[in-house]
């Protein structure tokens, strides 16, 4: 099993990297892009348990450690 | 006084702060190792600047899970003093001794200069010395100093008065060019609400010796040295 993992900021945090992106992006002849919101993949292998015990301990660690709750948002999901 | 100087694979302003204490000030200071779980014996904690691992994750997010800082929330919860410097700040808010986070520098440039500060409150253990229309000089030097909090914390710092430092320019104005890293109201550092707990991004460490250019720096020590030197005046009387 397997863990994948997105964390991104918040939409109230100022993403001053997302919007380099987006100015690059347009400057390149991309017309019609919006805002743009840089965050984080992560994979996570699992060994052993089933997916709702690591649905619980993989949402713990995304709250306690893999993303700041003041200035992130996470969703994850456990596939095989 | 004796200060518990904390080091984190990764920290490099730690000697910089135990010289500056032992040598500049006279008092006692120590490296305690990010693995200890004890701060027995020390009036103080400061969590010095730096890369603590790297900065991987985000800036001060597995430093936060080190032992050491077990003891630091208790020392905190029991009233001693802790101060964050640069990476010491970040670490303290993914600890949850601060509130608010630091975020990516607005203009995602590393910054790396002098700034001018203006002490907001005079009362805090950190800042008790500091003239209050004394604008000092300090340098910075961090990536990620963009200090961040919701409204409702927002609000709560401004009414319990926690903002202690605040980038300004040389005439003391908190205006947007004086702020170097796009900090929401120009926040510099802060105190927690019990008010032993604060965390600045500029580093008075390197500004507190004349052979440095500057000693503006060590206003924040001697606030800090003097009002533990109060405390223990009471706790004999």
């Amino acid at each position: 099993m397997k863990a994948k993992i997105i964390i991104t900021p918040k939409k109230a945090v100022l993403d001053p990297q997302g919007k380099t992106v987006q100015v690059a992006l347009d400057h390149m002849g991309y017309k019609g892009v919006g805002a743009v919101h840089v965050g984080k993949y992560m994979e996570i292998e699992l060994t052993g348990g089933d997916k709702e015990g690591w649905r619980k301990q993989i949402d713990d660690a995304c709250h306690k450690i893999l993303s700041n709750p003041v200035i992130e948002d996470y969703k994850f999901e456990i596939v095989d | 006084m004796n200060f518990a100087v904390l080091q984190f694979p990764g920290s490099n302003c730690d000697q910089d702060l135990v010289h500056v204490m032992k040598n500049v000030l006279g008092h006692s200071a120590s490296l305690v190792w990010h693995k200890d779980n004890s701060l027995a014996g020390f009036d103080a904690v400061l969590v010095p600047g730096g890369f603590s691992y790297g900065d991987y994750l985000r800036t001060g997010a597995i430093a936060r899970f080190s032992p050491i800082m077990q003891a630091v929330q208790q020392f905190a919860t029991n009233g001693g003093p802790v101060l964050g410097v640069c990476n010491g700040f970040q670490i303290l808010c993914e600890a949850g001794l601060l509130p608010g986070a630091l975020i990516r520098n607005r203009s995602l440039q590393f910054r790396c200069e002098n700034v001018f500060l203006k002490t907001a409150t005079n009362d805090s253990p950190f800042t008790s010395k500091i003239p209050s229309d004394k604008l000092m000089r300090v340098p910075i030097a961090h990536g990620e100093g963009c200090y961040f909090a919701d409204e409702p914390t927002l609000e709560k710092l401004k009414a319990n008065k926690q903002i202690l430092w605040q980038y300004v320019t040389d005439k003391g104005e908190a205006t947007e060019q004086s702020n170097p890293n796009g900090s929401l109201l120009n926040i510099a550092g802060i105190c927690n609400e019990a008010r032993n707990v604060a965390g600045l991004m500029p580093h008075p460490e390197r500004a507190s010796e004349s052979v440095l250019g500057c000693v503006d720096g060590k206003l924040v020590f001697e606030s800090l040295i003097a009002w533990m030197e109060g405390k223990s005046v009471a706790k004999a009387a």
